[in-house]
């Protein structure tokens, strides 16, 4: 435990969402690069009915429960924290990633070629809030092969935002993603990018 | 002790808002990663298990979201029960915002430690 050799000291925090359609590996890319077992919370929020369920001439206020998953990685030589927030792969919880996305460093969209439509979603909210992200193509076994240029193509993915293959289940393939993540939100907040 | 002993409040069967009395807003303002860590003062009042539950979970640093996870409660439960033990000085909480400032030094320090897990 990273955090008790100076438990005086809160540990200075860094926040990347992992996104994507429902099913496209979030928990599984949770799990392989946090340093603990997955935590998984809920969150209890009241809203206004949404349009979908609505009943018509009738105002309600209605109490919904989001699930998500965080894992986290310590890095105590620096007393530095990264957390990973999973978000909630429904579309209809679109309302809290304003919330979970507050404060973040950048996001990963894990998309699957099985459902590439899925991850729609979570590239126009990080694209319309000026959020860093990158879209990280889960390698399942049995989905067909396309290469980066053809997936590109099919998201209408801009040059600027990277993508790579990734096997959500392999932790150094999760911890790349990440890396990629940090290096594209390192050169292009940079006004003067190193190297 | 009693059978319960080490089981959540939800294992044993007990609903989210009888741990909180019936409240559903905490009283202190917290976010999932706001940080929280226990004082080592002890609370005058008398606080329920769950509470002594939070408490042992924040001897050192940790976010609201992790408290929850470990409790297997709702994160809103435990920023109630967070907000109590604020209350009585017994826990000391911290802005995430305060500390989550992206810097490129952040960025740096994190993508070194990245690295050197490879």
């Amino acid at each position: 435990m990273g955090l008790e050799a100076d438990s005086d000291a809160f540990p200075w925090q860094l926040k990347i969402l992992i996104a994507g359609g429902f099913g496209a590996g979030k928990t599984t890319f949770v799990g392989a690069s946090s340093e603990i077992e997955p935590l998984n919370t809920e969150e209890t929020l009241t809203t206004a009915s949404l349009a979908t369920d609505s009943v018509a001439g009738v105002e309600r206020k209605s109490t919904t429960t989001v699930a998500m998953d965080f894992g986290r990685i310590t890095f105590p030589d620096d007393n530095v924290v990264l957390y990973l927030f999973g978000t909630p792969g429904q579309d209809r919880f679109w309302f809290m990633w304003d919330e979970l996305s507050r404060g973040t460093v950048g996001a990963i969209v894990l998309a699957d070629t099985r459902r590439l439509q899925d991850c729609f979603g979570a590239i126009e909210f990080f694209e319309q809030r000026g959020i860093y992200f990158l879209v990280a193509v889960n390698e399942f076994d049995n989905a067909m092969y396309y290469t980066p240029d053809e997936v590109r193509n099919a998201l209408a993915l801009p040059l600027s935002v990277p993508l790579v293959m990734c096997d959500a289940r392999d932790s150094h393939a999760a911890t790349r993603t990440l890396i990629t993540l940090l290096e594209h939100v390192s050169t292009t907040s940079s006004p003067h990018p190193i190297g | 002790m009693n059978a319960f002993d080490g089981q959540s409040p939800r294992e044993q069967g007990i609903r989210p808002y009888l741990v909180t009395n019936g409240r559903t807003h905490p009283s202190a303002a917290l976010d999932l990663l706001s940080m929280v860590r226990s004082t080592g003062q002890v609370p005058h009042d008398v606080l329920g298990p769950e509470h002594s539950q939070t408490l042992r979970l924040c001897r050192s640093p940790t976010t609201v979201a992790e408290v929850a996870g470990h409790l297997r409660q709702p994160a809103v439960v435990v920023k109630i029960l967070l907000s109590d033990l604020i209350g009585t000085g017994a826990v000391t909480t911290h802005d995430p915002t305060a500390t989550a400032d992206v810097t490129p030094d952040l960025i740096e320090k994190v993508l070194h430690g990245l690295r050197s897990r490879l």
